[in-house]
């Protein structure tokens, strides 16, 4: 089926972002209500969308657009057409939706900062990237997008650029996701060069025909994608970096959208993933591993935003991991990807309401008992974090305990440990959180007079309160009848899953309850119980040493990338001075040095040049001679 | 005598004691001329060499050209090359050291290199070819025959030689001329540069032997004008003899005395 | 007799006098040493009228010999101005293009 108002998804923030930066100062004024109008009419055409396909039948739900074709070339045709089915709408409605609510929370949140325009510009393109994503009808144009909102990540980690720090984190980001980006390129090639073809649906026909090496390599490039855009182990560092970026980008872009990105690319090729078990199951170890890894950092991360940060890192780890779990995960990690897009949106919001009432300080330590003085803040984040630890009947419940229990249900050593995985990592998440909201809010005070925390504006609070309602209900809505898996089923289902059941829902489920109590159970007691030191304390084990430092992920980028990298760096420069200009100086001297011994024949007397032509004429008197012989 | 001559191009046995008495002279005459060390000894050997080359062209039939080789080339260039001699210097010698490095030896060997593949070359050109002799070409005379040639086929080089006659003649002249740079001395500054000179004593110009004395003779020193004698004035010889006599005897009285 | 004896003493005329303009430093000792060269192609000239039987040899001698008269009169005034200028008649020390 075709449609004409795909391309309005993308045009209308793509046009407010025009507008805002090429009419500059003049716009300063209305240009953040302008994008928020925008972004607001984004969401409705989608909505539009949503209703109308909710008319449909199941074989009628996807819709196209062809834009224009783009190339052609031999036998290489990509057109620019946008596609939308039932997993984009999916996308297109947490995309506008949150992000017109964090645009709505922007217009109070920078109020203070001389340059809200761009950053509404930045915004508004961010979201024209992103719908350009998840509505790309092939590789291609889904590469087209991922450029994109790498390029207004790079642009809104370092909006604040003044300060350089904050534009290294920038320049950290954009090159771990550029290292991903290798991996799509290459698996885009490999796709062109087996079947010919870099659309989804072409690449959905001849996958059956394709050799698996080639699909599993195509997997594993998709994988790095992934690993790079959702900060995944091993290209995770730069999450905790671009908490530079102001607040509502943290929001938006490192928790609710961008970095679920790889997820989408993921299930989007699950007739790849699937026809691939190897690299399948590399998904879901990538993800197990992320998730224990984001979990452990969060537990000593004394920033706010660094301890969200490593929250998201680990629950893109779920979802990675449910998407490594074949067609009986898809939908589960498409669900907790649209959970955690309510909670941990609601939750950095949240942070930043904190932040902008203690001016903007983000040490927790310098916190402490403040639900008395931010009550809707308190609720707000109170109740995303019920939801992110799994209680029922909040959202993280229904979605993360149903990928706990497909991962066990994998079956065998597999199941047992990806299962087991999840289960620790729910309870460290457990623990680490209700760190976080007992540091923030409970407690006694352990900031000094100078601070007056407050509420937020009413701009700010009413998205977090939407947001939180969010958290409340969309897990419910989503489980009901199994609605969303029945949904995503004709995209996401289509080879026969993996049916088997180790453990009961219901036994999952009470472990899963059982260690998120265990969690919250030891921080209370040791945050609660015992006074907060207002410095972090130095006497600490190795291992707390070592998750302050991120568990040493910089530490070995450093040493593992950077340093050869610039070793390789120096070794080329001087091989360039030495070898190659060396060659062409080379080349001077032996042209000087040859001039100056030639020049020694010019002695100057008579004499000697008379010798010269004597030899000569014996030179040639001896020809002669020769010749006639 | 011109019989002779034609009689001796002609037969064998006389032209050949000529050769062989002439041509090892001449050799060893131009080894000497590259060996002496007085330029004007290598002019006078040049102009024997000539002569005998002279006497070579005669013996070959070629008459007119010896005598034009001794008149033109030993009687005119080589006087000029002996007048030039003497403008440069007849007592320059060259030293017989050797500045440049290694230019003896390889002069030497080139010497040997050189003359041996002349040799060598021209044997293998002329061997087996017959001497046709100039008796059938001469048949008119040799300088009839000469200007009939001259004339008519080579005519035109004639002239062009003419014309780099006259040219070389207008060459010396430019090259002889000489331009000054400065302003020509007058007699005023001549003068002038002959009293600001350290000393006066040699501001008149040194004097000859015996100008101011009574006796005009070479054993009797000059006077100078303040009345010393000029050391100048003797010759080293007789002082070293001891033959000079004093002067004073012969100089005449003082000023205003009269004889 | 063999006419070509007098070819021989021509070519050893010829390399003594090239050898003289090497071996020589005074301007005009070396100029003479020329001559002998022009005078040992004349005698050659001469020798092969001679065994050819016409006279071109001689004709060509003969304009050898003025050529040389020309040279020697321009030759012989640059080294009087040469001289004039720089006291010297060697050939050594007029080496002032050396590098």
């Amino acid at each position: 089926m075709t449609s004409n108002s795909l391309v309005y998804l993308i045009a209308l923030p793509l046009f407010g972002s025009a507008v805002l930066l090429l009419a500059g100062r003049r716009s300063d004024r209305w240009g953040h209500i302008l994008a928020t109008l925008l972004s607001g009419s984004a969401f409705l055409v989608g909505l539009y969308e949503f209703i109308q396909m909710l008319g449909r039948t199941n074989d009628q739900r996807a819709v196209t657009q062809k834009l224009f074709s783009w190339i052609s070339v031999g036998s290489f045709k990509v057109d620019a057409s946008l596609m939308l089915d039932q997993l984009s709408i999916c996308f297109v409605l947490l995309i506008t939706g949150v992000g017109t609510l964090i645009h709505i929370y922007s217009i109070a949140y920078m109020s203070h900062d001389l340059d809200r325009r761009r950053f509404f510009a930045y915004l508004n393109l961010f979201i024209a990237a992103m719908l350009l994503l998840v509505l790309g009808d092939s590789y291609l144009n889904l590469y087209v997008g991922w450029e994109g909102v790498g390029l207004a990540s790079y642009l809104l980690i370092g909006f604040w650029n003044q300060k350089p720090t904050y534009a290294t984190a920038a320049k950290k980001a954009f090159i771990a996701n550029r290292v991903g980006d290798l991996g799509l390129s290459l698996a885009i090639m490999i796709a062109f060069a087996t079947m010919g073809t870099v659309s989804f649906s072409g690449i959905k026909e001849h996958a059956g025909q394709a050799s698996t090496g080639a699909l599993t390599a195509i997997g594993i490039m998709l994988l790095v994608a992934a690993t790079g855009k959702s900060a995944q182990f091993p290209l995770q560092a730069w999450l905790g970096d671009a908490m530079a970026g102001p607040t509502p980008v943290s929001a938006l872009i490192h928790a609710a959208t961008m970095v679920t990105a790889g997820v989408y690319l993921i299930t989007r090729s699950n007739f790849i993933f699937d026809a691939a078990p190897t690299a399948q199951l590399m998904v879901a170890i990538i993800g197990a591993i992320t998730l224990l890894f984001g979990a452990i950092i969060g537990t000593a991360k004394d920033d706010i935003k660094k301890a969200l940060a490593a929250s998201t890192m680990s629950q893109i780890g779920y979802m990675v991991l449910g998407a490594g779990l074949g067609p009986a995960g898809y939908a589960f990690a498409i669900m907790h990807l649209l959970t955690h897009g309510f909670f941990k949106a609601g939750m950095f919001l949240g942070a930043g309401s904190v932040m902008h009432g203690m001016d903007d300080e983000v040490n927790m330590r310098r916190y402490g008992g403040l639900r008395k003085f931010m009550p809707i803040t308190f609720a707000t984040f109170g109740l995303g974090y019920l939801a992110i630890i799994g209680v029922p009947p909040f959202a993280g419940f229904y979605s993360k305990d149903k990928i706990i229990e497909v991962a066990f249900n994998a079956g065998g050593i597999k199941g047992i440990t990806l299962g087991g995985a999840a289960l620790l990592g729910a309870a460290i998440t457990a623990f680490y959180m209700t760190r976080v909201v007992i540091l923030t809010f409970a407690g006694s005070k352990r900031w000094d007079d100078k601070a007056h925390p407050h509420e937020s504006p009413v701009l700010m609070w009413l998205p977090m309160v939407l947001l939180a309602i969010g958290s409340v209900v969309s897990g419910f809505i989503f489980t009901q009848g199994n609605s969303l898996k029945n949904w995503l089923a004709p995209v996401v289902a289509t080879s026969p899953a993996h049916e088997g059941e180790l453990l009961k829902p219901a036994v999952v489920s009470i472990l899963a309850l059982v260690l998120v109590l265990l969690g919250v159970g030891l921080a209370v007691l040791k945050y609660l119980r015992n006074p907060v030191p207002t410095e972090a304390p130095t006497d600490v084990s190795i291992f707390t040493k070592i998750a302050r430092r991120d568990l040493l992920q910089d530490d070995f980028n450093e040493a593992v990338f950077m340093r050869p990298g610039q070793k390789l760096t120096e070794v080329l420069v001087a091989t360039d001075d030495v070898v190659i200009d060396g060659a062409v100086r080379g080349v001077a001297r032996l042209t000087q040095g040859t001039g100056r011994t030639l020049g020694m024949t010019q002695t100057g007397f008579v004499r000697s040049y008379a010798m010269w032509i004597v030899l000569g004429a014996i030179g040639l008197l001896a020809a002669i001679w020769v010749v006639t012989l | 005598m011109l019989n002779l001559a034609l009689q001796v191009g002609k037969t064998s046995t006389p032209e050949s004691v000529l050769f062989w008495i002439l041509g090892p002279a001449c050799v060893l005459a131009a080894l000497a001329m590259v060996m002496v060390k007085k330029a004007v000894h290598s002019a006078i050997l040049l102009a024997s060499i000539m002569i005998t080359l002279a006497i070579f062209y005669i013996a070959q039939d070629a008459l007119f050209l010896g005598i034009v080789q001794v008149v033109v080339y030993t009687g005119a260039v080589m006087m000029l090359f002996l007048f030039i001699l003497m403008l440069v210097g007849v007592d320059t010698s060259d030293s017989l050291t050797e500045t440049i490095p290694f230019l003896r030896p390889i002069a030497i060997l080139s010497s040997l290199g050189f003359g041996g593949l002349l040799i060598t070359l021209i044997g293998r050109a002329t061997l087996g070819h017959p001497m046709v002799g100039l008796s059938e070409a001469n048949a008119d005379g040799n300088v009839p025959a000469l200007s009939q040639l001259l004339f008519s086929k080579y005519v035109w080089a004639f002239e062009v030689v003419s014309a780099l006659l006259i040219t070389a003649a207008l060459g010396a002249m430019v090259l002889a001329h000489n331009h000054r740079v400065s302003a020509r001395p007058t007699q005023r500054d001549l003068s002038i540069a002959r009293f600001r000179t350290g000393s006066l004593a040699t501001a008149a110009g040194l004097p000859n032997p015996g100008v101011y004395a009574l006796h005009n003779a070479v054993d009797v020193p000059a006077l100078l004008p303040d009345g010393t004698p000029a050391a100048a004035s003797i010759s080293a010889m007789l002082e070293a003899r001891g033959d000079v006599i004093e002067s004073l005897p012969f100089q005449l009285p003082a000023k205003g005395e009269d004889e | 007799m063999n006419a070509a004896n007098y070819l021989y003493v021509s070519a050893l005329l010829f390399s003594i006098g090239a050898i003289g303009v090497v071996v020589r430093r005074n301007a005009i000792v070396v100029f003479m040493c020329i001559e002998l060269m022009l005078n040992a192609s004349n005698l050659a000239f001469v020798t092969f009228a001679r065994i050819n039987g016409n006279l071109d040899g001689q004709v060509v001698a003969f304009f050898t010999m003025v050529v040389a008269a020309c040279e020697v009169v321009v030759g012989l005034a640059i080294i009087v101005t040469i001289y004039r200028s720089r006291r010297s008649a060697s050939v050594d020390d007029a080496s002032l293009l050396k590098r």
